[in-house]
């Protein structure tokens, strides 16, 4: 199960001694209506991108916090996963993208009439960032206003 | 890092008035970050929703989290165990 007891020993003290970056306060947005009548888009932290789109890059120090788009009619068996950990097992996602990035589910679930609709792009973070001053300040605000200019009513986020 | 990665996203959508629900794989993370909505599953690290190539268990991880959508008696920071639906 998800917990430090899955890491080497120096990543465990790293965490032990990390410097958490907490929300406070914390923000809350009731849902204003059901959820079978909602448009829903998925953020992923897999560092998933299309063919074609740039990788994240390793070499930024503190974690590159750069986001791509990825269209909802993607075929999710071509998206290339380029999280930069090596800590965790990826052999899962790598052979179904679906794990960390839910789209083939979400579109089950509007067909079902479970979710009112699913948006036209979803986010791709690579969520290893060791510093996140840029990704709170800068890049998640570009990328949350690109929901919004979609009428995005929630949003399923998913870290690996 | 994940983990905060969204969180600090998701807090972001909420503040532009975007309902939200976070899965969370380490607890503890959560305890410390504070995503305003999340749900914790008790899955290794790189399997958020349980199991590649099982669409019954994605299913059910993403029907969890959108119970939580509809939850009003949740507070923030809610933080929920996941419960498959009837287990």
């Amino acid at each position: 199960m998800g917990d430090l007891s899955e890491f080497p020993l120096r990543y465990k003290l790293f965490l032990k001694v990390y410097q958490w970056r907490r929300i406070d306060p914390v923000p809350w947005t009731p849902l204003k209506k059901r959820v079978r009548e909602c448009n829903i888009a998925l953020v992923s932290s897999a560092g998933f991108v299309t063919p074609g789109q740039k990788a994240f890059d390793d070499a930024i120090r503190g974690g590159d916090p750069s986001f791509r788009d990825i269209p909802s009619e993607v075929d999710v068996s071509t998206l290339v996963e380029s999280h930069r950990s090596e800590i965790f097992d990826h052999s899962g996602m790598r052979q179904d993208p679906n794990l960390a990035f839910p789209i083939d589910r979400l579109k089950e679930l509007n067909r079902s009439g479970a979710i009112g609709s699913v948006n036209r792009r979803h986010l791709s973070f690579m969520g290893s960032i060791t510093a996140p001053g840029r990704l709170a300040k800068r890049t998640a605000p570009q990328a949350v206003q690109r929901l919004v200019d979609d009428r995005v009513d929630a949003v399923i986020l998913v870290p690996v | 890092m994940c983990n905060q990665a969204v969180g600090l996203v998701a807090a972001e959508l909420e503040r532009c008035g975007i309902s939200t629900v976070t899965i969370q794989l380490l607890r503890m993370v959560a305890e410390k970050v504070r995503p305003p909505r999340a749900l914790w599953v008790p899955f290794p690290h790189g399997y958020p929703l349980h199991a590649p190539n099982d669409r019954e268990k994605q299913q059910a991880v993403l029907e969890a989290a959108l119970r939580l959508l509809e939850d009003q008696s949740l507070q923030p920071p809610a933080l929920i165990d996941y419960q498959p639906k009837g287990g």
